[in-house]
């Protein structure tokens, strides 16, 4: 079953073109690592995956990018579109309020008052993301006052609150020392049952210990998509080879 | 970028190829003593043994090293991955050439087959030719290995033909006989130790394990 299909994909940022002609397909209830060079465009791809590009200036995406058969450019809302497909960031950007607030955010925007919906819709999302132990008796303090790793954690907890279909990731761990990242590639292993997962990672240990399928993009083009397995065994094209064994990059 | 880790490796690969020049050493002597009857020089393979023993601990752990220090991935994780494995069945050449070389120390010597001079040749060259195929990432070398151990196979089937009628006809002979057929066995095992080095070689530079007729050493 796929998720996101993308087909043909161009983006321009103004006169520079980021991203050529880039085909492939995100399977669901599965983790799809994007890695790469600093620059290679796996980033501006998975903004495209939401439509974070279009808030800048002289962005144009041409191809199509489908989320369960519908194009997310041309017949989508793009506030449905946002409620569908997550995204959690590098830097942990909690809201400056309380544990409890961040996650029943989005909720309350979406139209839901009812204080104990409120309440299941917390707890949920703070188990889901493995959270819930560490700030079940605090959920009225700030969320600021929360290590670098349970903010990141409570962020994915955040981002659940909606119930999307997919979220995507990028570079999520990278400010995060080795514990906590621990937690989180755990806690991403534990979300693709529910939900898929697209991450965008320069630790390609973490690729290897996370995602079912990695694709490799060098100065915006795809240039392999496979199994992670294979692709950090047997790469098929040689400028893979040459990247994830740090020949160049 | 990676110029240390790339010594690494070239370190690895000198240290297969002493191990590789000590274990074509241990099977040339074992022939030797073997077909000379020379009891001191077989004494001699158990202490070379050791040295091997002990190369394959330095190798293992280098490999160890490097994959704790390197966390390699593609053809880096499958040059080590494959030298481990491979290791285990060089050390176990070892072995088998040191078993033959006590049977010659051990045995009252009174046979000995034609073919042994020719079985010890062919698999020293195919021990020599799986270590350089894998370090010289030469994989038509590999597949000669591979299709050699044919040439093996087949002497051990002629000694084992030519015993069977020796104690046909000369049922006191059994014991001897065993000791050849022994000896026989271990050259033939040491061919198939050789063809699995040949295919670790084969899988560090292509990357993909072929599923073959099984001809695994145990």
């Amino acid at each position: 079953m796929t998720a996101f299909e993308i087909n043909n994909v161009n983006l321009f940022y103004s006169d520079f073109q980021a991203l050529h002609d880039v085909n492939l397909k995100v399977n669901k209830h599965e983790i799809t690592a994007f890695i790469g060079p600093s620059g290679c465009g796996k980033s501006t791809l998975l903004r495209a995956l939401n439509r974070m590009n279009d808030l800048i200036d002289g962005c144009r995406v041409e191809g199509e990018v489908l989320l369960n058969g519908v194009d997310i450019y041309k017949e989508m809302d793009v506030n449905v579109l946002r409620k569908r497909v997550g995204m959690v960031f590098q830097k942990p950007n909690p809201f400056p309020m309380s544990v409890y607030d961040n996650i029943a955010y989005g909720p309350r925007v979406h139209g839901i008052k009812s204080k104990p919906q409120l309440n299941e819709i917390v707890e949920r999302c703070l188990r889901d993301a493995a959270i819930w132990d560490e700030v079940k008796d605090r959920l009225k303090k700030s969320a600021l006052s929360l290590s670098g790793g349970q903010q990141q954690r409570l962020c994915i907890a955040r981002s659940l609150a909606v119930q999307p279909d997919v979220l995507l990731m990028d570079e999520p761990t990278s400010a995060l020392d080795p514990i906590s990242t621990a937690k989180i590639e755990e806690l991403v292993i534990q979300l693709k049952k529910q939900y898929t997962v697209v991450i965008v990672t320069h630790n390609m240990q973490q690729a290897t210990r996370i995602s079912d399928n990695t694709g490799f993009f060098l100065m915006g083009e795809m240039i392999e998509y496979g199994k992670t397995s294979d692709i950090f065994s047997v790469p098929s094209d040689k400028r893979t080879e040459d990247y994830i064994t740090g020949r160049f990059g | 970028m990676r110029g240390r880790f790339d010594k690494q490796l070239e370190q690895l690969n000198d240290m297969l190829l002493d191990m590789g020049a000590h274990i074509e050493k241990a099977i040339a002597m074992a022939k030797q003593a073997l077909l000379e009857r020379d009891i001191e020089l077989a004494k001699k393979v158990s202490k070379l043994e050791d040295d091997i023993d002990q190369k394959e601990k330095d190798i293992e752990g280098l490999c160890m090293k490097l994959l704790l220090q390197q966390q390699p991935v593609a053809r880096d994780l499958r040059l080590i991955s494959a030298a481990l494995k491979m290791l285990t069945d060089m050390e176990r050449i070892g072995d088998q050439a040191s078993d033959i070389a006590e049977i010659v120390a051990e045995s009252t010597p009174v046979l000995t087959q034609p073919q042994f001079a020719e079985m010890a040749d062919a698999v020293i060259k195919m021990v020599m030719q799986s270590v350089e195929a894998f370090v010289k990432k030469d994989l038509q070398m590999a597949k000669d290995v591979i299709k050699y151990d044919d040439v093996v196979d087949g002497l051990f089937e002629s000694v084992k033909v030519e015993l069977i009628e020796l104690i046909r006809a000369d049922a006191t002979s059994g014991e001897q006989a065993l000791d050849l057929l022994m000896v026989a066995k271990y050259f033939e095992r040491i061919g198939d130790h050789a063809v699995n080095i040949a295919k670790w070689a084969r899988y560090s530079i292509a990357g993909r394990k072929k599923s073959e007729p099984k001809n695994s050493a145990g």
